[in-house]
């Protein structure tokens, strides 16, 4: 194979200010798609299980829709589609003069169907209380609320940690979407350097070390939320 | 103080209770016994409205268990309860477990609330385990902090589940023993056990169920010495010669 190997184009200024911009892009896309995601999907997975019939089959449906219609494609009916669908001058002020639309879009997008996959994570965390530890905070007079809040969550919460962990890893690499809608993240970086410089190998091997490193090393932070919050000698129904 | 009057539940198209009555006095120690899955559990599920019934009333001092108007939370802040399986919160230390209910249903200081809870955990003799957690201790110690729970509301009755049924045998003792107390000190008590010396010894009446209705309800003596149904003398035979 005739290839030239040159690593040092990852170091010039120009490509090196790219990757690395392209890196901080995707931790914002990705953070903050998480921390709606976090939100919302705590919401919508406690609204699955919750009495009240309306608001479950809401919630169900909020999952079935998000995370069955590939992302890919949501991205491109947030960027594309949703500014004609509303009322005009909404429209108009999504593509004229809403900041850094590419960045609002991306981080909307992934966070509405991250926060589908976590919503089943807390619905399942929360199924998985063992059924008379309701009981017995309902028969000490706990309102349902105060029985999720004091309960169900803090039990469920602690038991999806490992789950959510990888989700988490999972929004990094679905941020790599948001160079469909133009975003010049970390994968849209590499791309160009290799566009511009013809050593496509080293960009992308850039942008792979790039995503393993952020990998690690919200692997170890979540490591540590689990240990912090692992309740002793409790694994839950199957117990 | 508890009136049962002709309850009837049916989980789909299977009746669990039929036409069940019975009743409570204020003081009165009731032992509820019976082969297994005759609906037990489900009575007395029903006398605090864990579970609804479809037909008949029930009442807790004069307060209507199966009247849409009652404030059922606060009902059962007023009512013990204790279960088979304990149902300790996991991940709170005894301390917590105790304190819980006690601040966010009763409104409790927490200052009171803790001093309440170090009352009752020593009455239960677990002082020194105050900060540890459900899982650290053995069963017979959890079942002892879930009646301290229980207690710390400064409930008007306690109802119990098959308290000691998940124990090992020599816990068994030191869980009846704190009901004995409580019997003794005039508790109003509603306890589904197979524990018949522990009926013998604090039972004002026994009631004996099977396939959801109640076949008798009677003096623990008289129960004991001469059971009139034969299927309550066939499973007082099963349960006394093992
Ligand atoms: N949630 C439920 N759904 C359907 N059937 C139930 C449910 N709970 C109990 N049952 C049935 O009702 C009957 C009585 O149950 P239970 O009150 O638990 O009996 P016991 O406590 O006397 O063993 C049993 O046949 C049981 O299978
Ligand atoms: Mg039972």
């Amino acid at each position: 194979m005739d290839y030239n190997w040159n690593w040092g184009v990852l170091f010039e200024e120009e490509y090196l200010g790219w990757l690395i911009s392209g890196f901080w892009w995707t931790i914002a896309v990705a953070l903050c798609a998480w921390c709606i995601a976090i939100v919302v999907g705590s919401l919508v997975g406690i609204g699955r299980t919750v009495p009240n019939r309306f608001i479950r089959a809401i919630s169900g449906t909020y999952v079935e829709l998000f995370r069955n219609v590939p992302l890919l494609v949501q991205m491109f009916i947030w960027y594309f589609a949703v500014p004609e669908l509303v009322p005009d001058d909404w429209g108009r002020w999504m593509k004229r003069d809403m900041p850094n639309p590419e960045f609002t879009t991306a981080v909307i997008a992934l966070a509405l169907y991250t926060a589908s996959r976590v919503a089943e994570q807390v619905r399942a965390g929360i199924e998985t209380v063992p059924e008379g530890l309701n009981a017995a905070a309902k028969a000490h007079g706990l309102s349902v609320a105060q029985t999720y809040r004091h309960i169900l969550l803090p039990i469920s919460f602690r038991l999806i940690v490992p789950p959510l962990t990888s989700e988490f890893l999972t929004v990094f690499k679905n941020s790599s979407l948001a160079l469909t809608i133009g975003l010049l993240e970390l994968t849209a970086q590499s791309q160009q350097i290799a566009e511009y410089t013809f050593q496509g190998f080293e960009a992308f091997t850039a942008a792979t070390v790039i995503y393993v490193c952020i990998a690690l090393v919200a692997t170890v932070i979540s490591q540590s939320l689990e240990r912090y919050t692992a309740i002793p000698g409790f694994v839950g129904k199957e117990a | 103080m508890i009136e049962i009057e002709k309850i009837s539940k049916w989980y789909g198209d299977f009746r669990v209770l039929t036409d069940c009555t019975t009743s409570v006095e204020k003081g009165e120690v009731v032992v509820v016994c019976g082969p297994s899955g005759s609906g037990k559990s489900t009575l007395i599920k029903c006398v605090n409205g864990l579970e609804p019934v479809q037909e008949g009333r029930i009442s807790v001092e004069g307060q209507e268990v199966t009247a849409k108007s009652t404030n059922l939370t606060k009902l059962r802040s007023r009512i013990g309860m204790v279960f088979q399986h304990f149902e300790l919160y996991p991940h709170m230390s005894v301390l917590e477990n105790l304190c819980l209910a006690q601040e966010k249903v009763l409104k409790r200081s927490r200052d009171e609330a803790v001093s309440r809870a170090e009352e009752l955990i020593e009455r239960v003799g677990l002082s020194e385990h105050l900060t540890k957690f459900p899982s650290q201790l053995s069963g017979g110690q959890q079942q002892r902090v879930a009646i301290a729970r229980s207690l710390a509301m400064d409930p008007i009755a306690m109802l119990f589940d098959e308290p000691t049924s998940a124990l090992d045998p020599e816990m068994i003792n030191e869980v009846l023993d704190v009901m004995v107390g409580l019997a003794k000190d005039g508790m109003t008590m509603m306890v589904v056990t197979h524990e018949m010396g522990f009926a013998r010894k604090v039972a004002d009446r026994v009631i004996f169920m099977d396939e959801g209705a109640i076949v008798e309800d009677r003096e623990t003596q008289a129960f004991f010495s001469n059971p009139e149904s034969d299927r309550a003398k066939d499973f007082l035979s099963k349960i006394l010669n093992h």
